[in-house]
């Protein structure tokens, strides 16, 4: 009894202590943003990995989303006569939660991971004590550029997911469901508003953040050998998932709950 | 120059150093010994601050490591580390010029480049390796360079961690005069951990001794086969049997 309460109270604590070091490190990291030097090549090589080569994962996850969902609203809503909100629900399922999930889940699963393989084997590899040797700061020159890139990249990566998605059910509504396309489209613009937009983009953001940053952050933390990167990739994928997830609930409850 | 005062650090339960006291004077090649394990990596990072001392004072010029202007203090110092860490992401040449191409010093590229290429040729590498990934290159070259980027911009102290490990008896020898050549003639302080007696000789001014977490002895290289001391003798001699345990 006593024993299953210390273990339990020693895993709140650690619980608490890395919540502690979390805080530390994110405002580390921020606070970089307005020291000098920026360093600007690292920075563009982030935005092309993060960015540009994240494209195709983007375009097919929600691509195959968007049809599926179409599918399924369209069969759920036959049960009370109503085919005809499959534009609508599509819409507004991709824009304003099925679009920045996905893409920041699957940004966790691809960018999130080989950040924190390839921080972790800089620490085992000591190239992260030989930055320093240098007077390069690590998370000047490692950590900034990656979160920036990913937190400014992301409201783009989800725009085109929101938009692909939207055209995977466009292409199933009117291929397999005898849709007009004309008027698809029209419902579509019509029924999504300004909020809609504003909300998937601020979350992909925040999603960039969170996915980049836990990368960084248990890479930087990795132990030592290879068994401590295997476990510092699988832990920043796990924290930014679940990250993402909650701090999905909480936006959309500040934007939409009113 | 470097006061190292009762220095102790313990990895869990790993007690590593347990009171190190060391100076090394300006302009001085001193070369640590000591057996495997024994803490010398640590306690050369202690220095730098990569590894934090649990208690102990480090003075560098006279002043605290721990207080001042981190990135003036580092500026003073080129580390060639164990492992090379070189950075696998760059190529060799911009390992090397990693200081030129960024930061206070930064120059041109092609400044850069040179320079590279020319620190490069001082520890044996030709200019075809320049462009070369570390990945591709053997332990020993990959040593080289990172004993090239240590010495890119001509710092005061400079830290070897095992310069010879690894290379052939020629290439050890071109490194030994590499080192001797840049404390006599830069006029930088050297720290050169070594278990190869031969180098010790060829670069020491001084030698210290760790073992057990002490300095178990010090003093010029001259009297080192004289030093009276049983350890000392079985380290240097590489007895397998005396006051130092094989099993460690
Ligand atoms: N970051 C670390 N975490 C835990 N233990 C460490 C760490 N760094 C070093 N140690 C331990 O400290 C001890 C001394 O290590 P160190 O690398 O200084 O040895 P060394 O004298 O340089 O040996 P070698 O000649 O084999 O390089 C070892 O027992 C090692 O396991
Ligand atoms: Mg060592």
């Amino acid at each position: 009894m006593i024993r299953s309460l210390a273990s339990l109270g020693a895993s709140v604590l650690g619980l608490l202590a890395t919540i502690g070091h979390l805080a530390i490190f994110t405002t580390q990291t921020i606070s970089h943003l307005v020291r000098p030097p920026f360093y600007g090549r690292e920075f563009g090589a982030a935005l092309l990995q993060i960015g540009y080569f994240s494209l195709p994962v983007v375009g097919l996850t929600a691509f195959f989303t968007g049809g599926a969902l179409a599918l399924q609203i369209y069969s759920g809503g036959a049960r009370f006569s109503a085919e005809a909100v499959v534009p609508q629900i599509v819409a507004i399922g991709m824009v304003r939660e099925l679009g920045p999930v996905l893409v920041g889940l699957m940004i966790a699963a691809r960018v999130t991971s080989s950040i924190a393989a390839e921080i972790a084997t800089m620490k085992v590899t000591e190239q992260i004590d030989a930055l320093i040797t240098l007077s390069t700061h690590p998370i000047k020159y490692l950590i900034l550029p990656r979160v920036l890139a990913a937190t400014l990249v992301m409201p783009f990566l989800v725009a085109i997911g929101d938009i692909i998605g939207i055209f995977g059910g466009f292409l199933v509504a009117t291929e397999r469901l005898d849709f007009n396309a004309a008027s698809y489209l029209q419902n579509t613009t019509d029924f999504l508003t300004r909020i809609d937009i504003i909300s998937s983009l601020a979350k992909g953001a925040v999603f960039g953040f969170i996915a980049a940053l836990m990368g960084c952050y248990y890479g930087m933390n990795s132990e030592r050998g290879a068994m401590g990167v295997g476990r510092a990739t699988k832990s920043s994928v796990v924290a930014a998932a679940i990250l993402i997830l909650a701090a999905n609930f909480l936006l959309t409850e500040a934007f939409f709950s009113a | 120059m470097i006061k190292i005062l009762d220095v102790h650090k313990t990895f869990g339960a790993n007690v590593v150093l347990r009171g190190v006291n060391l100076s090394v004077a300006k302009g001085e090649s001193m070369v640590v010994i000591g057996g495997s394990g024994t803490g010398k990596s640590v306690l050369i990072k202690s220095i730098l601050g990569l590894v934090k001392p649990d208690s102990g004072t480090i003075i560098v010029d006279g002043k605290n490591v721990k207080k001042g202007n981190r990135d003036a203090f580092l500026a003073r110092f080129g580390m060639l580390f164990q492992s090379a860490a070189l950075f696998d992401s760059l190529p060799v040449w911009q390992n090397v010029a990693f200081r030129l191409l960024r930061g206070s010093l930064k120059k041109t590229k092609e400044e850069a480049r040179d320079i590279a290429v020319k620190k490069l040729r001082r520890v044996g590498l030709g200019s075809d390796v320049a462009d070369r990934l570390p990945a591709e290159l053997s332990g020993g070259m990959q040593k080289r360079v990172g004993l090239a980027r240590a010495i890119a911009v001509e710092p005061e102290i400079i830290f070897f961690d095992e310069p010879t490990t690894g290379l052939d008896p020629i290439m050890a020898g071109v490194i030994n005069d590499l080192i001797h050549e840049i404390v006599s003639e830069m006029g930088a302080t050297a720290v050169t951990i070594t278990h190869d007696m031969t180098s010790a000789r060829a670069i020491a001014d001084r030698v210290a001794f760790l073992h057990a977490g002490k300095v178990q002895w010090t003093g010029l290289v001259g009297d080192m086969d004289a030093s009276g001391d049983p350890y000392v003798d079985q380290f240097i001699h590489g007895r397998a049997t005396g006051p130092i345990a094989a099993l460690r």
